[in-house]
């Protein structure tokens, strides 16, 4: 049963239930539990490739795509699982493409979370070309205001990407066309190896926001109702027909690049104190139990349930067959449906059986 | 019917696939009011309003970016560079995201890219590109470059309700040099098709775009002064390509001349080399050879750019060669 009513005489920030406050909190359980498993078969080589986390970044994707209706597009960044948990894709679905199954969402052909629903939970997949999406959004948006319908969408770029051209294009030409789209700025003090300070020259990120002629707001990226309420509040403002908006979530990148980064260039103390004192779901927590009434009880279910949903699905994930090497070749083009074998794959028959031999060849004629 | 020009045919061609589906929008730099560069699209804001003919600001990223995102959700945008020569600000757009959206995520990304190109009008190094071999390697895109007024309205239709990422050449030379008369109807040019431009029994000139033209004065010379009978297939799309009618015409003649206007160093000729080499290898008299434009950007001065890109003089003279091998 749904329970609508506040937890307690504390208000609860942007109108949220008490239902939705725990549904917060169990995005982000499962987002990192989830990756904790993906850490489990990366180590036991069951992973393909590289692993992606976002430990300590779960509010800022959690807390801003909870403020996306179903109809909204998404379009998440390599650190955003949690974002693709709220808008439906589910736990299966990631084991499966982080072990390139060939029942994955893309069938193989994709690694980690690049993948997408345009037809139902509307999440687009990405490339790893980094700021690409946002002109790939503008065009979405686009769309849904020539066509007059209620939708808006949200793309993620982190604090490197701003650097990129396709995110001055894009971002700029939203604005021109007051696109409904929100650009969330994910500041996580690094892009691989690169601190913020090597990064920009801007004090802020949000400061570009003036150079577009849009709306900036910074916030605490740790802080999920905090990155809830300003999401909602950029939705709206989209949904209104005002145009786009720049935020700026100040979080960290507790984990490397990828899990085989080593972190060498990170100051001594500056993970643990993030990991200590600002963790997104520590702090949520606190302020579950001690401002909204919530039990630990409570949290301890959802903790369990939430585990026992990742066991299952690694069951199926890891039951799901292997690729087929020769389906490679289907689904390039719409037609042809499929691309040739090249001939030396189908076996190398006698060039002489093969190939005619007319009259004429070697010799002049005419 | 009245004859129209190549340029004429094209934007015919867009109005009517705009008129036929509401899916269809224009974008660009300069296209709307101002009817963009070299007036393709005059007068289709005015038809079809600002909504569907968007002026954009210069960002070609940017703006093949939004087309793929509008196509994903339905729409058939049409991307005009100003130059084609700016495609390459968008060739990762082009290459990573429109290229591979349906085979990595089953994204629908049906869009067209098309502007003017090509040489011989003294543009320089920077407007008067031809860019197509460096897309040729892309799997996942199609790309056109039409020689005649009727199939560059044909192939654009094609191209617009293609449901992949087309590329489509305009040869600025041609624009309001070459007319033609328009097939009633609707007239859609399939891609993939080759027309024999010229029937001849001696020699086969493979080409496309700017220089069908050119080899098809060259091979009326060779007629008149060698009594050369020279075919001469034009391309009409290189990806996909009618390797068939290459074969087919090399069997017929047994010699072959590959003429574009690209630079010749990994330029498509390449390409039609080695499938005409893995394809019908026996079937040939002499060598493949090729007539291209020399590897130099290209020059602004007349004597340096005639210079430079391939003339009629020159597939007279490689015509020749070949006859006499």
């Amino acid at each position: 049963m749904a329970d609508s009513r506040p937890a307690s005489d504390q208000a609860i920030p942007a109108g949220l239930t008490r239902d939705q406050l725990l549904a917060l909190y169990r995005w982000m359980r499962l987002t990192r539990t989830l990756e904790e498993r993906l850490v489990a078969l990366y180590r036991q080589t069951k992973v393909v490739g590289g692993l992606f986390r976002s430990l300590g970044q779960e509010g800022c994707a959690v807390g801003s795509a909870f403020a996306l209706e179903r109809r909204d597009v998404l379009s998440p960044l390599i650190r955003n699982l949690g974002s693709m948990l709220v808008k439906g894709a589910t736990p299966v679905e990631i084991l499966r493409q982080y072990m390139a199954k060939g029942d994955s969402p893309t069938r193989g052909r994709e690694l980690n979370i690049h993948f997408g629903d345009v037809e139902d939970r509307h999440f687009v997949g990405q490339i790893s070309h980094l700021g690409d999406m946002v002109p790939v959004m503008a065009g979405v948006t686009l769309t849904f205001k020539m066509r007059g319908e209620d939708r808006v969408g949200l793309v993620y770029v982190g604090d490197g990407a701003t650097s990129t051209g396709a995110f001055h294009e894009g971002i700029n030409f939203a604005a021109v066309q007051r696109c409904p789209l929100v650009v969330v700025v994910e500041n996580n003090g690094y892009a691989y190896s690169t601190p913020t300070c090597r990064q920009t020259a801007a004090a802020q990120f949000v400061d570009k926001a003036i150079g577009y002629g849009i709306p900036g707001v910074r916030c605490d990226g740790n802080d999920v109702l905090e990155v809830y309420r300003v999401t909602q509040e950029a939705v709206a403002r989209a949904r209104r027909g005002e145009g786009v908006t720049l935020l700026e979530m100040l979080t960290y990148r507790r984990k490397g690049h990828a899990e085989h980064d080593n972190q060498s260039y990170v100051a001594p103390g500056e993970i643990e104190q993030w990991a200590t004192t600002n963790d997104p779901i520590d702090r949520y927590v606190v302020r579950l139990t001690t401002e909204f009434g919530v039990a630990q009880a409570e949290l301890d279910a959802i903790d369990a349930a939430v585990a026992a949903e990742v066991d299952a699905a690694t069951d199926v994930a890891e039951a799901s067959p292997p690729c087929d090497g020769p389906d490679a070749l289907v689904g390039v083009y719409a037609d042809p449906p499929r691309m040739p074998t090249l001939w030396f794959r189908d076996g190398v028959g006698s060039a002489v059986a093969e190939h005619e031999r007319p009259a004429s060849w070697g010799t002049h004629h005419g | 019917m009245a004859e129209i020009t190549f340029l004429e045919a094209i934007r015919e061609g867009i109005a009517e696939e705009m008129e036929r589906d509401p899916n269809v929008f224009l974008l660009g730099e300069d296209i709307g009011g101002f009817g963009g560069a070299f007036k393709v699209t005059e007068g289709l804001q005015a038809r079809f309003g600002e909504q569907r003919v968007i002026d954009t600001p210069i960002a070609e990223a940017g703006i093949v970016g939004a087309a793929a995102g509008a196509a994903h959700y339905g729409m058939r945008p049409v991307v005009e560079m100003q130059f084609i020569d700016f495609i390459s600000c968008a060739y990762d757009m082009l290459t990573n995201y429109a290229a591979t959206a349906r085979y990595r995520a089953f994204l629908p990304c049906s869009i067209v890219v098309r502007g003017p190109s090509g040489g011989y009008v003294r543009g320089g190094p920077f407007h008067s590109q031809n860019p197509e071999a460096a897309f040729l390697h892309t799997p996942g895109l199609k790309i056109a470059y039409p020689a005649t007024a009727e199939d560059a309205k044909g192939l654009i239709k094609s191209a617009i309700r293609d449901p992949d990422p087309v590329l489509f050449f305009e040869h600025k030379y041609l624009y309001r040099r070459i007319k033609g008369v328009m097939p009633p109807g609707d007239h859609l040019v399939p891609f993939g098709k080759a027309r024999v431009a010229r029937e001849g029994k001696d020699l086969t000139i493979v080409t496309y775009a700017a220089t069908v033209w050119k080899a098809l004065e060259a091979a009326e010379q060779l007629a008149a002064e060698d009594g050369l009978s020279v075919e001469v297939l034009d391309l009409r799309t290189l990806l996909p390509m009618d390797h068939e009618a290459i074969v087919a015409s090399v069997k017929k003649t047994n010699r072959v001349l590959i003429v574009h206007e690209d630079t010749v160093t990994g330029g498509v000729a390449g390409e039609i080399t080695a499938q005409i080499s893995e394809r019908c290898f026996e079937w040939l008299d002499a060598p493949i050879r090729r007539v291209a434009a020399h590897d130099v950007p290209l020059p602004y001065a007349p004597p340096l750019e005639d210079f430079v890109l391939p003339q009629t003089s020159d597939i007279v003279r490689a015509s020749r060669w070949l006859a006499a091998y």
